[in-house]
């Protein structure tokens, strides 16, 4: 999934260059007016152009014209059709997955081979080691180890189990240990892999509705600048007759055509849908699958984000934090112990427990290697874990435990201890402070209270605080009590929290955050998120959750990380600013192409004699040679400038995580100011260029 | 329907109130207030109307201040302005040819350009001082009296309304009714 | 430009500002049916004219209902002003006995005085009887003025309510606006003019004996009381043909100064009001400033260009068409103003402005009558501008565009783009067929190419319901009548009615809250872009047709050249 696929890939190009061609079809260009009236333009000039050619005038000027209006159309197909084909690329790899291979389908306790096509809904089949998926299912017996890489690119296996959370697995992916007992999800046709790659190839692309509400504005544009241009001749007229020579030349079809291709929005017009085609394309590549251009487009607009506590702003498992000893114990007695039983306890909990003893006591698991030690693995009858060491010098066996308060307080009791109440208290208050006590007892001695804590991901905190920046607030979502939620949520700096959350609770907020006003966006994966994600404005499912989960998201993360959500967001952002810094840019630039061709159209009117050019040759204020070479550079610069911005069209705007003004001002000063400049530049470069190479 | 009915009713009543019961209120208390200026601040003379002092009126006589050309002639009805452009060619002739009525080459500018409303009653102070040695001599002015001239000019400058507002500016037909009394 | 020029607008523009926050909590009371000052004696008569008119003020409409109404009120003021004026010679209250007009030109005014554009093809005092002119003109001064404001309070309702489809009531807008706001300001002023000067009788003329011993006829009438009313309507026609150049409309120079600030003291008010009704007073002011900017943009430069004097005419000042009394300052100040409103009356000849001085006015007009506008319009049409911003800003900081909270999308741009570029098409498509046509060019005074910004001018100024002219152009022929009455009508509802569509369907959106990431709209930064958005949009298609006018006609002027 991960092609890497530089702009410059020569066959990248060269595939874009052909299907370019194909799109300049008027019926192709007609769903983009300010194409579709250049390329009109272009067609009526090549139509004079040829028309002069037949009566036997020849005018270099109007055919170089003409071939750059060509240009300018074909540049703008080309942008789209290279956005397109690195979808392309992408979808064949995506094919070469769909395998035709056969699906042992059960029936009756009978295995058959039927070709995977066949597969209904609800069918049952069979995958052992090195089959292949046949179809979009969920596990219903067994355990295996998958490789997805077809889909998501990541080489290390994943375990797919029956039951619980990671019960999906998608048709295409092959199975490498193990057997597994599949029931079909997905309809022929409509598997992940087929939407994938429907998506990834841009076949039915979506207009989102800040395009079409761009579309509006680009097109109203361009018709008042179709008025603007083609009533010129009218006043043309009446200025060449007030100055005194109304036979002077009237203005030309192809100059005129040349004013409006300049003026109208090309730039923006010619990238629009190259822009959201590769906003999919980044979504893409970084591994979410969103089942439509709409819902990146509303990532963009997200305030309000659901954030599932666990996985996402702590890590699975909690760790050790502090000892403490029950009276009349030394905390280092309380961590030798507590190291001591955990030895063995390969749980993250348990390893924590060993390196914060080793940390800060020093302490290191020295005579565990003590042949005799005897290892007590943790039971759900026992809920604790342990150690046995075998007394040396007639002591008796030291049996230390370790477990949840309850079960420790059993113990004791049954060696004939105490359980004593300061040890008691402390145990509430690490529990008050949204900790996880763990008791430590040897014998029928308690030793004291290991404080396990969740443990706040590293840097959350800042990506937080750059999602505030944005204007996105955080809540965080847990089964935890109250109390331990705020700990965390304080902790991790998230804006809110919801504790004791269950499904229905979480459906019920998104609502009410919706009848607000907010757009919300979450992640989830198990079974019972399906409400919830299916609610959101925009679902992020995980790919190693559940088919329903999957299913009722609008999104799907291959990587399965939850703070992917937050580069969908930017990601929405930048499609939305990279349409507007370049329809800032594009009618900015209007200015200097006035310069250039006004000038140049109207330079002789009022001329008292041909010698002396008349006075608004005053307004080229670039000092351009002639105004053929003017019209000339004009027409040159607007076709360049759409190959120039490619890479960006295609890259996006950066997106910064500054208020909204920041942002305004910082695009405004590149793409207005650099707009209204950068043309200036560029018109008068090629205006010497064409004057040296003595083309016009 | 209902709204076609209401929007003629509705039409009618506020016509009642806007056309006839507003304009009629503010004629009453006009009269009542400002009975001269409502009735166009009109100059009489021995029972005669002579003017109003808000209207130019044509003066050719050399003895008496010329006002501001004017486009329409002086005509009220319909009043009327020039119209014509900075790069007019009629205007640029019309200019020259009132220059030369004055016989002097630096003639003050609002003698030489038709006011707005072709009735302007007003001209510059500049206007008024450049026109003294010529009705001076159109009246065979002692010195005695060509100083009581200056003094009259002078005394004739409306400052500017408040001391902000405006230009100084005098009122010709005030000026020339004011000349008898040298 | 001396220091008292500057003194003179820094009055003015103090006076502007000083008032607004008090007339606009006055028109917020007024509009709401709360009690003010005259409530007392007003809202008895309010609840008489409901009962009269059969109105149910309480009654909701939604925005199809609301614009069918604006629609049936104005066209039935336009038929009664076109019957009055054909039926002139046979009414009463013509002591001059002035015959009726044309067919065309009465129903050029007729659309004229209905679409508060208040362009004026024929002179006051020697075509319209004292009769056509208060229950015709001065009525429909009110009442389209009072629609303007209607419109604009309709569509800030549609801002700020939720979830609703409705937008207020029309029957109810109007007569509060003309009640409450329009006929007690007018009486004020009206009166303080007729203590200036101003005339206000039924008299026929009087005949005066001039010093020279010729016979002067003194036009008289019932002036004050419409003067009041089209400086505070934003309306603009005359009473008398050079307007408010004319002694008699304009006699001192504080009547002068009263008079251009009642042209955009309720434009001004009115942003006031909005910002109180959308809860923000900020935004009120944000609009403000911009609106402000923009005229002192444009009075700056066009101050800059009328001192300077004329080459082409032997280096003279600009004072031709211009009164003494009022001087240069005060008639570029003027100019500004009643072309930023949408008010058209003039107290100096627009015609005879330097090329650049008379740009200023125009391209303020072409702008689409946003500079404080035509009351309610102004705001209306400017406000179709901020969504047009706010779509731009929201794609540039990346998140889908909200206004005071409401979601700006295509429908949303869709019907702004029409509201602000239909006038443009408008302008564009009927000053080309008049600079062809001999019959277009046939009524031109100028030659060369102010000729040109003639008819630039004239059309720019129907189809933004401006009113002010060009005024050398000779525009009561058949083919300006009709194309101008044309012109008025669809420069008027093009924009109306895409208005209270907007309006309607932002009502019934629902508000998000603002959080960091939105975009504030009462900022510096988003009201340059405001600015920026109103020149490019508004002007950037005129560009070349200005450079062929105005722009080649300034330096002809300054190679000496005349036409």
């Amino acid at each position: 999934m991960r092609t890497p696929s530089s702009l410059l890939d020569p066959g990248l190009l060269k595939a874009a260059g052909s299907s370019a061609f194909r799109k300049l079809d008027p019926r192709v260009q007609w769903a983009n007016p300010v194409m579709f009236v250049t390329e009109l333009g272009a067609v009526l000039c090549t139509l004079a152009v040829a028309g002069n050619l037949l009566v036997g005038s020849w005018d270099g000027f109007d055919l170089q014209a003409t071939l750059w209006l060509w240009f300018t159309v074909f540049f703008a197909s080309f942008a789209e059709a290279l956005a397109e084909g690195r979808g392309k690329a992408q979808a064949e790899s995506l094919k070469r997955a769909r395998t035709q291979a056969t699906a042992r389908r059960l029936q009756n306790d009978r295995e058959e081979c039927v070709a995977a096509t066949e597969l209904q809904k609800g069918d049952v089949v069979v995958c052992e080691a090195e089959d292949i998926i046949p179809a979009d299912g969920e596990v219903i017996e067994g355990i295996a180890t998958v490789d997805e890489s077809a889909i998501t690119g990541e080489s290390a296996p994943v375990i797919r189990e029956s039951g619980g959370d990671r019960s999906a697995v998608t048709g295409g992916t092959r199975v490498i240990s193990d057997r597994i007992v599949i029931r079909v999800t997905s309809e022929k046709g409509n598997t992940f892999l087929d939407r994938m790659i429907t998506m990834v190839e841009g076949a039915q692309r979506q207009r989102t509705p800040n395009e079409i509400a761009l579309g509006q504005l680009l097109l109203g544009l361009t018709a008042a600048f179709v008025l603007a241009v083609f009533t010129l001749p009218a006043f043309t007229h009446y200025s060449a007759a007030a100055g005194g020579k109304p036979d002077a030349a009237p203005l030309s079809l192809v100059v005129l055509v040349c004013l409006l291709v300049c003026l109208i929005p090309t730039t923006i017009g010619g990238l629009l849908s190259a822009i959201g085609i590769s906003g999919i394309d980044r979504l893409i590549r970084r591994n979410v699958m969103a089942t439509s251009g709409r819902a990146v487009e509303a990532a963009g607009d997200i305030d309000v984000l659901l954030l599932d506590k666990t996985g996402t702003i702590t890590l699975g498992s909690r760790r050790a934090a502090a000892f403490l000893p029950a009276p009349g114990l030394t905390p280092n007695q309380l961590a030798d112990a507590a190291q001591l039983a955990s030895l063995a306890d390969a749980t993250p909990e348990g390893r924590s427990i060993v390196v914060l003893a080793k940390e800060g006591f020093n302490l290191r698991g020295r005579e565990v290697a003590a042949p005799h030690a005897k290892f007590v693995p943790f039971t759900a009858q026992t809920r604790m874990s342990g150690v046995d060491l075998p007394g040396s010098d007639g002591q008796p066996t030291r049996r230390i435990r370790k477990g949840a308060a309850s079960a420790v307080r059993t113990f004791v009791e049954s060696q004939g201890g105490q359980f004593p109440g300061e040890v008691a208290a402390a145990v509430d208050e690490v529990a008050r402070q949204g900790g996880t006590p763990l008791v430590v007892a040897e014998n029928g001695r308690v030793l004291g209270v290991i404080q396990l804590k969740d443990v706040v991901k590293g840097g959350i905190k800042e990506r937080f605080a750059r999602l505030r920046r944005m204007g996105i607030r955080t809540v965080m979502i847990t089964g935890d009590n109250p109390l331990t939620a705020a700990a965390i949520a304080a902790e991790a700096g998230v804006d809110d929290f919801m504790a004791q959350a269950t499904p229905e609770d979480k459906l019920a907020r998104i609502r009410d955050e919706q009848a607000r006003g907010h757009l919300v966006a979450m992640t989830g994966d198990g079974t019972n998120d399906a409400p919830a994600l299916a609610q959101a404005d925009v679902g992020v499912a995980m790919n190693t959750g559940t088919q329903a989960a999957r299913e009722a998201g609008n999104m799907v993360d291959l990587d399965s990380n939850p703070t992917k959500l937050i580069e969908i967001v930017e990601i929405g952002k930048q499609l939305l600013t990279t349409r507007g810094a370049l329809t800032t840019f594009s009618i900015a630039n209007d200015v200097a192409k006035y310069f250039a061709i006004l000038p140049a159209m109207f330079g002789g009117l009022y001329a008292v004699n041909a010698a002396r050019p008349g006075p608004l040759s005053a307004l080229n204020l670039m000092h351009l040679a002639t105004p053929q070479s003017a019209i000339l550079s004009a027409v040159i610069f607007n076709a360049l400038i759409i190959i120039a911005l490619i890479p960006l069209a295609l890259r996006g705007v950066r997106y910064r995580p500054l208020g909204a003004t920041a942002v305004l001002r910082r695009n405004l000063f590149v793409y207005g100011l650099g707009g209204l400049a950068a043309p200036f530049v560029g018109i008068k470069l090629l205006d010497l260029l064409i004057t040296c190479l003595g083309i016009a | 329907m209902k709204t076609i009915v209401t929007a003629l009713r509705l039409l009618l009543v506020l016509t009642l109130l806007t056309g006839v019961i507003y304009p009629l209120m503010v004629t009453g208390i006009a009269k009542t207030c400002f009975a001269k200026q409502a009735e166009g601040s009109l100059i009489r003379c021995q029972g005669v109307i002579i003017g109003s002092e808000l209207i130019a009126q044509s003066f050719t006589n050399e003895a008496c201040f010329w006002p501001r050309p004017s486009s329409a002639d002086f005509a009220t009805v319909p009043s009327g302005a020039s119209n014509q452009g900075p790069t007019n060619r009629d205007l640029k002739r019309a200019i020259g040819e009132r220059a030369a009525r004055y016989r002097d080459a630096q003639v003050p500018a609002d003698l030489l350009l038709a006011s707005g409303s072709g009735l302007d009653p007003h001209i510059s102070p500049e206007a008024a001082r450049f026109q003294m040695s010529r009705v001076t001599r159109a009246r065979r002015l002692t010195p005695g009296q060509q100083r009581r001239l200056e003094s009259l000019v002078e005394q004739s400058i409306e400052p500017p309304q408040l001391g902000i507002l405006g230009e100084p500016r005098v009122n010709v037909l005030k000026l020339n009714l004011a000349l008898d009394s040298l | 430009m001396n220091a008292r020029d500057g003194l003179q607008l820094a009055m003015y523009t103090g006076a502007l500002m000083a008032l607004t926050p008090w007339l606009g909590g006055h028109i917020l009371r007024a509009a709401n049916g709360e009690r003010h000052l005259l409530s007392r004696f007003l809202l008895p008569v309010e609840r008489l004219i409901y009962r009269t008119a059969g109105v149910a003020p309480d009654e909701e409409m939604r925005w199809t209902q609301y614009a069918l109404s604006v629609v049936w009120f104005n066209g039935m003021g336009l038929v009664l002003l076109l019957v009055l004026q054909m039926l002139q010679e046979y009414l009463p209250l013509n002591p001059q006995g002035l015959p009726s007009p044309s067919w065309h030109l009465a129903l050029n005014t007729a659309v004229s005085f209905a679409t508060n554009t208040n362009w004026q093809a024929y002179s006051g005092e020697a075509t319209m009887s004292y009769l056509t002119q208060s229950l015709g003109f001065t009525v429909q001064n009110f009442l389209s003025a009072a629609t303007g404001v209607a419109v604009l309070l309709a569509l800030t309702r549609g801002l700020v309510r939720r979830s609703t489809r409705t937008l207020g009531n029309f029957w109810a807008d109007l007569v509060r606006t003309t009640l409450h706001l329009f006929l007690p300001l007018s009486v004020l002023l009206a009166v303080v003019l007729v203590s200036q000067g101003v005339v206000q009788n039924l008299s026929p003329s009087a005949e005066a004996t001039t010093l020279e011993h010729a016979h002067q006829v003194i036009p008289l009438g019932p002036a004050a009381s419409q003067i009041a009313i089209k400086q505070l309507g934003t309306n603009g026609g005359g009473f008398f043909g050079t307007n408010s150049a004319h002694p008699f409309e304009n006699p001192t120079p504080l009547s002068n100064f009263l008079e251009m600030l009642a042209i955009l003291l309720i434009p001004s008010a009115l942003c006031s009001t909005y910002g109180h009704m959308v809860g923000s007073r900020r935004q009120g002011w944000a609009i403000w400033t911009v609106m402000m900017l923009l005229f002192l943009a444009g009075l700056g430069l066009a101050l800059w260009a009328e001192h300077q004097p004329n080459p082409a005419l032997g280096g003279l000042p600009n004072l031709e068409g211009k009164e003494t009394r009022f001087g240069i300052a005060n008639s570029v100040l003027w100019a500004t103003a009643t072309t930023g409103a949408s008010n058209g009356s003039v107290n100096a000849m627009h015609d005879s402005f330097s090329p650049l001085g008379g740009l200023v006015p125009l391209v303020n007009i072409l702008l689409g009558e946003v500079v404080f506008g035509g009351v309610g319009a102004g705001l209306y049409g400017m406000l179709m501008f901020v969504v047009l911003t706010v779509f731009m800003a929201g794609l540039l900081v990346g998140r889908t565009p909200e206004y005071l909270g409401k979601k700006v999308e295509a429908r949303e741009v869709r019907l702004a783009m029409i509201a602000v570029l239909a006038p443009c098409a408008i302008v564009l498509v009927s000053a080309a067929a008049a600079a062809v046509v001999p019959a277009g060019t046939g009524s031109l005074n100028n030659a060369g190419p102010h000729g040109l910004s003639e008819i630039l001018y004239a059309f720019a100024s129907m189809t933004n319901n401006n009113g002010s002219a060009f005024g050398g152009l000779h525009a009561a022929t058949p083919f300006y009548d009709l194309v101008g009455a044309l012109c008025m009508l669809l420069g008027r509802f093009a924009v109306i009615v895409p208005v209270l569509a907007l309006a309607g369907g932002m009502a019934s959106k629902k508000v998000s809250p603002a959080s960091t990431g939105t975009l504030r709209t009462d900022g510096g930064l988003f009201m340059i872009l405001l600015v920026g958005v109103v020149i490019i949009v508004g002007a950037l298609t005129f560009l070349p047709v200005l450079t062929l006018g105005p722009v080649i006609e300034h330096l002809l002027m300054l190679q000496g050249r005349v036409f």
